[in-house]
């Protein structure tokens, strides 16, 4: 059996000795080759365990092992094989988007990277906008261009917060598209925290429910909804978000 | 790849993402070279001036237009890197980086190299200029000219590093330090004047700065035309002894920001 993409055990953030904790004791496992979503309401400790994950945030307690690799005592072997895009974080505005890739390419030492870029630009058609300052593109060009950097160096672990956010619908499913394509191609690992609840069911074949820094709960997404006896996710996300599980339950 | 060359990858990655930033913004080129050459410029009128009234200064001449050009070396080293450092905090680039396989100390090593760069392209058009404006050329300092250079550089490089751990520490909140720290030794460094001229009690004070190592050495070459070797030493030693304790500062606040989830958000 291979090792899990990500494997997590107790992993638990507190910020402050006194504080609570942001991530609670949380455990989990992602296998290679599934895509699975994180879901949970403003604060519920995505972003702290996604930043986990990628090693820039030191756990307090816990184990977080990451393509086999142990990410509190060296990540870095892990780190040239995984790669992250968020909307809290940009790449650099005064670059082209060409520019941008051939930075990230040597960071990451893609080999031919001037093929990786021109077969990148192709996957999501950013041709026309290749030698474009990144500044000056729409939000839907720089999430393309921001994917194209997070699939650089074929990553074997893909972690992705909010990948179409303030996109609109028909760009937004483009990316759905290249990301569910990249996942059965590649045969890579995607963790995918969204707040798009039909995001998640198009892409993801497991998906954690977050809240107050624990997983609450966790499934496909056709078992949650029909757990909950719901009609979709939204509504899941919902009653996980308010609390209102017992009464969904009770609802006929 | 051997693991030194994948981190000179790095290393050369970092620095062709400044090389581009550059490339594509003539403004940041003209702001390196506007200060050093307007500096240059007063202060060569300044000797001009002083070359008539006093016989020393018509003895020294230069002394004072020299001094310019190497303290502006220092600074454009320190602003340099620390520049750099916040072209990443500005731009929001720092999660990007840091998820990547560059290395803390890659990641140093690049901003010092860009501190080289970028003293060298503020500071040499300066130096250049005062050729033909001044008929000074502090190239006549020969070869002392680039020991003072290096170790104006090192320290440059000392006060950055402490300055990025600053930056790691409190975020943008910190980034008036960036522009106002290095002037703190201006007064003490015996840029314009000799040790000497201090008060007894700050003198033991300056003798712990570099630079007031290479200001007098300046002077020395320049008006007892003498290259001082144990100004030289004292200077080196306490650069290794300063970049020591920065590099040290430098990797414990970055692995600081680590532990309290600050390399994802690095603002205010």
């Amino acid at each position: 059996m291979s090792v899990p993409a990500i494997n997590v055990r107790d992993l638990t953030k507190r910020f402050r000795d006194d504080g609570p904790p942001a991530v609670d004791a949380i455990s989990f496992a992602v296998p290679r080759g599934t895509v699975v979503g994180l879901l949970g309401g403003n604060g519920a400790g995505k972003t702290t365990t996604i930043s986990m994950l990628l090693g820039i945030l030191v756990p307090t307690a816990g184990t977080v092992d990451v393509l086999g690799v142990d990410m509190v005592a060296n990540r870095y072997p892990a780190l040239a094989r995984l790669n992250f895009s968020s909307p809290y974080v940009d790449l650099p505005a005064r670059l082209s988007v060409r520019e941008n890739l051939s930075v990230f390419g040597g960071l990451y030492g893609v080999a031919e990277l001037p093929a990786r870029i021109a077969e990148l630009a192709d996957l999501l058609d950013l041709g026309p906008i290749l030698d474009r300052k990144t500044g000056s593109l729409s939000s839907g060009q720089k999430t393309r261009a921001a994917l194209a950097k997070a699939l650089i160096n074929r990553p074997e672990l893909l972690l992705l917060d909010e990948p179409t956010a303030s996109l609109d619908p028909d760009t937004a499913d483009r990316v759905r598209g290249h990301l569910a394509d990249y996942a059965k191609r590649s045969g890579a690992a995607i963790l995918l925290a969204s707040h798009n609840m039909a995001e998640v069911e198009r892409l993801c074949a497991d998906v954690l429910m977050m809240k107050g820094g624990r997983i609450v709960d966790r499934g496909a997404p056709a078992a949650l909804i029909a757990r909950y006896g719901r009609a979709d996710m939204e509504q899941v996300f919902l009653d996980v978000a308010r609390g209102t599980r017992a009464e969904a339950a009770a609802t006929p | 790849m051997t693991a030194l060359g994948a981190a000179l990858g790095r290393v050369g990655a970092m620095s062709k993402r400044h090389l581009y930033l550059f490339r594509s913004s003539w403004t940041r080129v003209f702001d390196l070279v506007y200060w050093p050459v307007l500096q240059m410029t007063i202060w060569g009128f300044v000797t001009v001036f002083l070359n008539q009234q006093s016989s020393w200064f018509a003895q020294a001449a230069g002394v004072l237009i020299g001094a310019v050009l190497l303290w502006d070396v220092l600074v454009r080293s320190q602003f340099g890197l620390t520049l750099s450092l916040l072209e990443e905090m500005w731009s929001r680039n720092l999660a990007n980086l840091f998820v990547s396989p560059l290395r803390p100390w890659e990641f140093a090593a690049s901003l010092m190299l860009l501190a080289v760069a970028r003293s060298m392209i503020g500071v040499l058009p300066a130096a250049l200029l005062a050729i033909p404006l001044f008929a000074y050329s502090v190239f006549d300092l020969g070869l002392p000219l680039i020991a003072f250079w290096t170790m104006l550089v090192m320290l440059g490089w000392s006060i950055g590093l402490m300055i990025g751990a600053l930056l790691f520490r409190f975020g943008l909140a910190a980034e008036s330090y960036a522009w106002a720290s290095i002037f703190v030794i201006q007064p003490i460094s015996g840029v314009w004047y000799p040790v000497s001229v201090l008060p007894a009690w700050l003198q033991p004070l300056a003798w712990c700065l570099p630079s007031t190592y290479v200001f007098e050495g300046m002077r020395a070459v320049v008006i007892d035309k003498t290259f001082r070797w144990d100004l030289l030493a004292g200077a080196f030693v306490l650069n290794l002894v300063y970049m020591a304790f920065a590099f040290a500062a430098f990797l414990y606040a970055f692995a600081l920001a680590r532990r309290r989830g600050q390399l994802l958000q690095s603002s205010e």
